[in-house]
């Protein structure tokens, strides 16, 4: 038995705001209460729970904080290759957000390696507009 | 949260309101030994309930436990396949996944010697005639279609006896 | 504050798959069980409290129908949680603190057998950000085992030792899934599924159920020769992205534990609801809980992980033990959403 939700949801302002960024292909995060850049953004504050309003554009290469494994799975990135799963955290940002790798072993994967955002060709305002991350060219 | 700040790079774009987030799982489900009992006996063409031990009540399709007592059912009891309309509805609306033809009458039936009814269609008699106290018959699929579900009995329909008087059915609606 | 006490615990004979049983079958005799340990009947319970999820088992609402487990007629007072039965159990706990009723009845069960749990609890997720990529629990504690590994405070042959402990221990439990006598160097030597995950990382899945009842003061020194009194329970959570949390501790438990008075008096066991074996050493940590303690005498999580009920199994573990005399002061401790998102610290003591 298959069972569907074919849900829609409404994002509200600053998720909008993030996913519409994804769409244009740029990555905007938000300044928190401390003014650490908090990316994926959130619309309160982690830590003081106060109302956060500005958005900023933060870089489309980063580093990987931690990392694992994976086969790959129906549904997942990279349509059931094997990847990596990491946090990454953008240029700009100080925190992290996860997605996929695309690598071809194990090997090829370390916490702090650079890594920048692979953009699909066709973007609606959506996290799977990022394909997916891939080892920056010429970084060590 | 009118007052956003956004970058210049966002500045005039129309936004983002909402986001598909479509999931479909698969499951395969464990009837139990209960509904196994009442599931292969609609492939041999066959009503299976049970009676609960405590208040010798008879429930259809059996889940294995009383609700009401919270004990073990299991005694199996071989219903009859003609029963009584205990309410119904006149279904006017489509919905996702169901392919009658509207309008179609819902009712729930109950089997005669059982306590508890069974929601199943009504069909071979105008939806307008269909009433509470209504005497039906299960229509079962040809023999060579009968599977375990509830789908091997087709539909219910008048089998011409007189009504049976509603009050005396209170309790089990 | 009223005392409170666990004075009853039963749970299923887990399994990789409860085939033969749905979930009223297969949660009717362990609540039977439970109310049969405390000698009571459903007419001295005044209030009913279950775990459990809908997206577990495919059908919407799906807690109601289970309901016909417990008989509620005439008709009782009765609450549910989209949670691992623990939070159930404080729900009752504080019920009981209202002072309206003095036993409760608490149960959970989780069938993970009809689907594939791994992908289900990625509906657990944000929606926006993480659910759309579908990252599987193992995935996922594959992240933050490494970033474990990474503070150089633990190394792999100690989550070896964990798994091993944890299946060795499983042996004197009757109703485990996974009891075994393996050397740390051999699991050490087994392969990764997912990098840095070794099978022995993961739980097994697990089908399962379990009932505790609780009674409050004079009532539970009634129903029990040697009630588990409750004498410290607090939850908390953190924010639920993962780059916002440090996730090689847990900041939640660590609250959750001083709330609970976790370090007031010396702790002889502890049951932790850890279904990776990193997460047992950070819990560890955060609750303070030094090599003299012992963790899971039952085997945990790693020995059997019914989804919803391995966390309430912990504090039943816990409170039979006590009851049986194998120890007077525990630490029980449950977690819900991903990688130890929302904790649940439950202090535990004999007379």
């Amino acid at each position: 038995m298959v069972i569907e939700y074919p849900f829609s949801r409404t994002t509200g302002p600053v998720i909008g705001a993030f996913l519409t960024g994804l769409r244009e292909g740029v990555v905007v995060g938000i300044k928190g209460s401390d003014g650490r850049v908090l990316m994926p953004p959130t619309e309160y504050d982690p830590v003081t729970s106060e109302s956060l309003n500005e958005m900023v554009e933060v870089g489309q290469t980063g580093q990987v904080t931690t990392w694992s494994w994976t086969e790959g799975r129906r549904y997942q990135p990279l349509d059931g290759r094997p990847f990596a799963w990491a946090l990454i955290k953008l240029d700009g940002a100080d925190t992290a957000m996860l997605h996929a790798v695309d690598v071809a072993s194990p090997d090829q994967m370390s916490i702090g390696m650079r890594v920048r955002i692979r953009w699909r060709a066709e973007r609606e305002g959506h996290i799977r507009d990022i394909e997916c991350f891939e080892p920056e060219v010429g970084a060590s | 949260m009118s007052d956003l700040l956004l970058p210049p790079s966002l500045e005039g774009v129309e936004m983002v309101r909402s986001v598909r987030t479509p999931a479909h799982l698969d499951y395969s489900y464990t009837p139990g030994r209960a509904m196994s009992r009442f599931l292969t006996g609609l492939a041999e063409k066959k009503i299976r309930g049970q009676r609960c031990p405590s208040c010798g009540k008879v429930y259809v399709p059996p889940r294995g436990a009383c609700p009401t007592d919270g004990v073990p059912t299991e005694e199996e009891v071989e219903l009859p396949h003609t029963g009584t309309i205990t309410t119904f509805c006149i279904v006017n609306v489509s919905f996702y996944g169901q392919g009658m033809e509207i309008p179609y009458v819902s009712a729930l039936v109950l089997l005669d010697d059982s306590d508890i009814p069974l929601m199943h269609l009504v069909q071979e008699v105008p939806y307008d005639q269909v009433r509470t106290g209504m005497r039906v018959e299960a229509v079962w699929v040809s023999d060579d279609e009968l599977k375990p579900t509830l789908e091997s009995i087709k539909w219910f329909r008048p089998n011409g006896e007189p009504d049976r008087d509603a009050s005396t059915m209170r309790g089990n609606a | 504050m009223r005392d409170v006490a666990i004075i009853s615990f039963a749970q299923t004979k887990h399994a990789r798959a409860i085939t033969d049983a749905n979930e009223v079958e297969m949660l009717m005799p362990v609540v039977r069980e439970a109310l049969d340990g405390a000698g009571v009947g459903m007419d001295r319970v005044g209030f009913t409290c279950s775990g459990s999820t809908d997206y577990l088992s495919g059908q919407a609402f799906s807690f109601v129908m289970t309901l016909d487990a417990v008989g509620p007629w005439p008709p009782i007072a009765e609450s549910h949680v989209e949670m691992d039965g623990a939070w159930a159990l404080y729900e009752a706990w504080v019920k009981l603190q209202m002072g309206e009723v003095d036993v409760a009845l608490v149960y959970a069960y989780g069938k993970s057998s009809p689907g594939d749990v791994t992908e289900v609890l990625t509906r657990q997720l944000d929606p926006y950000f993480l659910a759309p990529l579908w990252p599987d629990t193992i995935s996922l504690a594959g992240l933050q085992t490494r970033a474990l590994l990474e503070t150089g405070r633990v190394r792999e042959a100690d989550l070896a030792e964990v798994a091993a402990r944890s299946r060795r221990d499983a042996l004197s439990n009757p109703y485990a899934l996974l009891a075994r006598d393996d050397s740390p160097d051999a699991l050490l030597a087994e392969p990764f599924i997912a990098e840095p995950m070794h099978k022995w990382d993961c739980p097994p899945i697990t089908d399962g159920a379990a009932a505790v009842v609780i009674a409050a003061g004079d009532v539970a020194r009634e129903l029990s020769s040697r009630p588990a009194w409750v004498r410290g329970i607090d939850h908390r959570i953190e924010s639920q992205g993962l780059g916002l949390r440090d996730l090689t501790t847990s900041a939640s438990t660590r609250l959750a534990g001083e709330k609970a008075g976790v370090a007031s008096a010396p702790v002889d066991f502890a049951e932790l609801h850890a279904p990776f074996t990193a997460q047992e050493l950070i819990l560890r940590e955060s609750l303070g809980l030094g090599d003299d303690v012992a963790i899971n005498p039952s085997g945990g999580a790693l020995a059997a992980n019914p989804v919803m009920a391995a966390g309430l199994i912990r504090l039943g573990e816990a409170a039979a033990r006590i009851t049986r005399g194998e120890g007077n002061r525990a630490v029980a401790h449950a977690t819900s959403g991903p990688l130890l998102q929302q904790n649940l610290v439950c202090v535990l003591e004999g007379e």
